[in-house]
């Protein structure tokens, strides 16, 4: 079908000013990307699954400008021995980074991956992506995948001993990064990938994930604090048989935050969790957009994503759970709760199931409230000031989405992490 | 202690009159018990004494040691050493029973100007009390009365006070829900801090409690008002006679 003549020249115009990089062996890939994007073109305020937050920014040719942010708290993780991958503002730096090595993981930088070598991730990269493309179109990936300059293949074959975390850093007002991540979990490897920071005043990042029958992939993400930021994020996953996927998104500031997450379970007995914290204070516009698709027997997803707003911040939640025929025993989950801290503040909910198999368990649910005023007195009346009360009620409403975490280290980093934050708000 | 003097108090939304002049005063040590059918206003008092939001004081006042207490926000007059135990303790998802009780009572020490208690000296201190109140360390670690049944939540209210160590104490109806067992747990709880000078108003329908917390004076609470005062005969009179004598005699 032809795109109307707006969202052609929309698509075109941002388009125009852009080369398709030569990285790697992907030119083919990146090819069919362009492709599918111009069929689709870019995403418009009245699309379906973009009715929620308006795509201008994301979407016009130029970044919008974004200050920087003096960020004096420790790193993320930092006690945490992990084996650190360091873009600054979208570029690789070896000079920040550790050197590739790891028992059971094998890691090389996107550029490196070479046709010649036959290496392994030329049969993924662009591949989940266009399949996560239907039912529903997400363009923005697309474009990610035609034009991402950087980011790095990791491919797990054993148990390594630390997380691989890629940090991401952000040192001009005006870049505008495109990464594209390619991993592979390979039958019976577990690993933990991390990944913090801002990365950019623009960011399209794109991660394809695909774990081999009995695999694990731990995925813990922190955004970053800057405020002015923009960040689109799409990760695609396929799941093998008895395999599992948990990830989980911490999010403070940034005006403008659309996390995708397209999960296809294809393998028996396979488990996906996907959970998001994010915390938002004024000009605050978060989005997470879910995807899960049972497509084989026995399998359990699960989605909690809690959101506590204030001074006319925005949340999003687009969650689905898509039960194919013959999946029969699918146990799916979904919650998404906000928490209004004033009547300023805005929570959208989109929960859908489509459901085809006929012996399946499941549910969902979506709530919006204020602190709990009976919780609140009783913590008052015990000494607890007011201020400090809600904190403790918001980080206790956090905590089945911060629960996620398995490791209990990282959950410790991001609980301490989300009370640091809270106290440093209430000054 | 506590001096409360012609407290009258309406209810915010429906401009309905709960306490219509209420006097009392208790001193340190000594043990008051409120007695009083449904609906004399017993709760009232001890939420409108703890802060709660819905009310309005239209005349008189309330004071801790000579303090204004109905100026005081709830967490201010729990610095200043006043505890109610509740009624019906809320049940608090998501924060653990220690962490609560541990920034309770390091707020209420900042708040005094005092040092903060470290996290090993807590410990240390809650368990010893928890253990004569028959809590055990899985109730510490859960979160604040979640999944407690009607008895551990009212040793939880209980615990609480011994860890925070108030002046004043007012205890809610405070045996409602209990089996004999956790009455006297929770009356020797309230005995060891009634011996260090602390004062007690023991709110309570029935004279089982007054059993094994003695009480120095009782009061008969009607209509918004304490009706009739007197020693702990009084409580047994009312468990013998009911109330309908007391408020035939002093209407």
């Amino acid at each position: 079908m032809a795109l109307d003549d707006r969202r052609h020249s929309l698509t075109e115009e941002r388009l125009s000013s852009m080369t398709v990089p030569d990285v790697g062996c992907t030119a083919e890939a990146r090819q069919a990307a362009l492709a599918r994007l111009r069929s689709m073109g870019l995403p418009q305020g009245r699309d379906e699954y973009w009715k929620f937050t308006k795509p201008d920014t994301l979407v016009q040719p130029d970044a919008p400008k974004a200050a920087l942010f003096v960020d004096d708290e420790a790193p993320l993780f930092d006690n945490v021995d992990r084996l650190k991958i360091v873009f600054v503002d979208g570029v690789y730096s070896p000079e920040l980074s550790d050197p590739f090595e790891l028992e059971g993981v094998q890691v090389d930088r996107l550029e490196d991956v070479c046709c010649t070598d036959d290496h392994w991730a030329e049969d993924l990269y662009g591949v989940l992506e266009a399949r996560g493309q239907t039912p529903v179109a997400r363009p923005l990936a697309a474009l990610n995948t035609a034009y991402a300059g950087d980011g790095v293949t990791i491919r797990v074959t054993g148990q390594p001993s630390k997380p691989i975390n890629l940090i991401y850093t952000h040192k001009s007002e005006t870049s505008d990064v495109f990464l594209h991540h390619v991993v592979r979990v390979e039958s019976g490897a577990e690993a933990t990938i991390l990944e913090t920071g801002p990365a950019a005043a623009r960011f399209n990042k794109c991660m394809e994930i695909e774990i081999a029958d009995g695999g694990a992939l731990h995925h813990i993400r922190a955004q970053g604090r800057d405020h002015e930021r923009r960040a689109v994020t799409h990760m695609f996953a396929r799941l093998g048989e008895e395999s599992t996927f948990k990830s989980f998104t911490l999010t403070a500031n940034g005006v403008l935050t659309r996390n995708e997450c397209v999960v296809e379970l294809t393998g028996d007995n396979a488990v996906a969790h996907v959970a998001g914290a994010c915390v938002g204070d004024g000009d605050f516009h978060h989005d997470d957009t879910v995807f899960i698709t049972h497509d084989a027997v026995n399998c359990e997803s699960r989605q909690v994503f809690k959101k506590v707003l204030r001074n006319g911040a925005t949340g999003v939640f687009q969650g689905k759970i898509l039960v194919q025929p013959g999946a029969q025993k699918t146990d799916g989950y979904q919650i998404s709760q906000s928490l209004l801290l004033d009547g300023d503040s805005e929570f959208l909910a989109k929960p859908e199931l489509e459901i085809y198999a006929d012996d399946v368990a499941c549910s969902h649910g979506s709530t919006s409230g204020a602190i709990d005023e009976e919780a609140l007195f009783y913590l008052r009346a015990r000494g607890v000031p007011n201020a400090i009360a809600t904190d403790l009620l918001t980080l206790a409403f956090l905590a089945e989405a911060v629960e996620e975490i398995e490791s209990e280290a990282l959950r410790d980093d991001i609980n301490t992490r989300l009370e640091a934050w809270l106290e440093r708000r209430r000054g | 202690m506590l001096e409360i003097k012609g407290l009258k108090v309406d209810l915010e939304e429906e401009e309905k009159s709960i306490l219509k002049g209420v006097d009392l005063t208790v001193e340190a040590g000594k043990v008051h018990a409120i007695m009083g059918p449904n609906g004399s206003g017993k709760s009232t008092l001890s939420y409108v004494l703890s802060g709660k939001d819905g009310y309005e004081v239209t005349g008189g006042g309330a004071t801790l040691e000579g303090e204004d207490v109905l100026e005081m926000e709830p967490e201010e007059r729990a610095a200043a050493g006043l505890f109610l135990a509740f009624q019906y303790p809320v049940e608090i998802p998501g924060v653990g029973n220690m962490t609560f009780l541990r920034t309770a009572l390091n707020a209420q020490r900042k708040a005094r100007g005092e040092e903060e208690m470290s996290a090993t000296d807590f410990l240390k201190m809650v368990r010893e009390k928890a253990k004569s109140l028959k809590i055990d360390a899985d109730m510490l670690k859960r979160p604040v009365n979640v999944g407690f049944s009607g008895g551990e939540k009212k040793r939880n209210e209980i615990l609480q006070m011994a860890v925070l160590e108030p002046k004043m104490c007012i205890l809610d109806e405070t045996d409602s829900g209990l089996d004999v067992d956790a009455m006297k747990l929770v009356a020797q709880g309230v005995n060891a801090l009634r011996d260090q000078g602390r004062g007690f108003l023991v709110i309570t329908h029935y004279q089982r409690l007054l059993d094994h917390i003695k009480p120095d004076v009782v009061h008969i609470m009607a209509d918004g008002r304490i009706v009739k005062t007197g020693g702990p005969d009084l409580a047994l009179e009312v468990e013998n006679n009911g109330y309908a004598d007391i408020l035939a005699e002093v209407a």
